[in-house]
């Protein structure tokens, strides 16, 4: 009733609908160019070349 | 015998993608964003302490180079009406709730030190010493920013005026608890 109260729950709305969005953005498949990317990384680390990456 | 902590990145993908999105507000510069930080996380390994909080370092790799990016440009990167809003699904809504669209709009409006705040205490659940780690502030830059995201967003979305609040907050009680005002 009283003003912090309200202010609480204000809060809890923002934050209930910030996680609402975030979590779409979690559930998002993740493009495979990030994980190829990886890979690459990875294959560099472990086959050192002398010449020009790719 | 130490296994690579950098075959633990691999996990941090969906987060870092999210933060960046929230932080660029554009799909295309967040994931390009996102690849410039693997590529530095990869080299700069030798910075990360095991038993840390890797996302967090990760998400600091990447803020990093957004504001560095942001400074040679000389403004914010923005797409303020743009692709952060239309990128993600709609999910629908019921009556009195308040609109994720509506939320989104007002979202991107916040200054980008704002989100970044609001996204990692609000959202991502960081305690505001290790977002106030991440963006290498005071911990109570971080309070008075998530503050003032916060009032501005209660603004922009007129949570104070009683009956909005009244309404959405008994539509957020049916998503928490997983039962839908109109059904049933």
């Amino acid at each position: 009733m009283g003003h912090t109260r309200s202010k609480d729950k204000e809060s809890e709305v923002i934050d209930e609908n910030l996680k609402r969005v975030y979590q779409d953005m979690l559930d998002e498949k993740v493009p495979d160019r990030f994980l190829d990317l990886i890979a690459q990384l990875k294959s560099q680390d472990e086959t050192p070349t002398e010449g020009e990456p790719k | 015998m130490s296994a690579d902590p950098r075959d633990e990145i691999v996990q941090h993908l969906p987060a870092l993608r999210a933060f960046s999105l929230s932080l660029t507000r554009n799909g295309a510069v967040a994931d390009d964003m996102v690849q410039d930080t693997l590529v530095k996380a990869w080299s700069k390994i030798a910075s990360f302490e095991p038993g840390t909080n890797m996302r967090a370092w990760l998400f600091t790799i990447l803020r990093n180079t957004y504001y560095s990016n942001r400074r040679k440009a000389g403004r914010e990167v923005s797409d303020a009406e743009g692709v952060f809003t239309e990128s993600l699904s709609e999910k629908p809504a019921h009556d009195g709730r308040l609109q994720l669209a509506d939320f989104r709009r007002a979202f991107v409006k916040l200054t980008d030190e704002q989100r970044e705040a609001l996204i990692l205490v609000g959202a991502q659940g960081f305690s505001y010493e290790d977002a106030a780690e991440t963006c290498g502030v005071a911990v109570g830059t971080i309070k008075s920013r998530v503050n003032r995201a916060r009032a501005r967003l209660t603004e922009l979305l007129h949570l104070d005026d009683d009956d909005n609040l009244e309404m959405t907050d008994q539509a957020t009680m049916a998503v928490v608890t997983g039962t839908s005002p109109s059904a049933r």
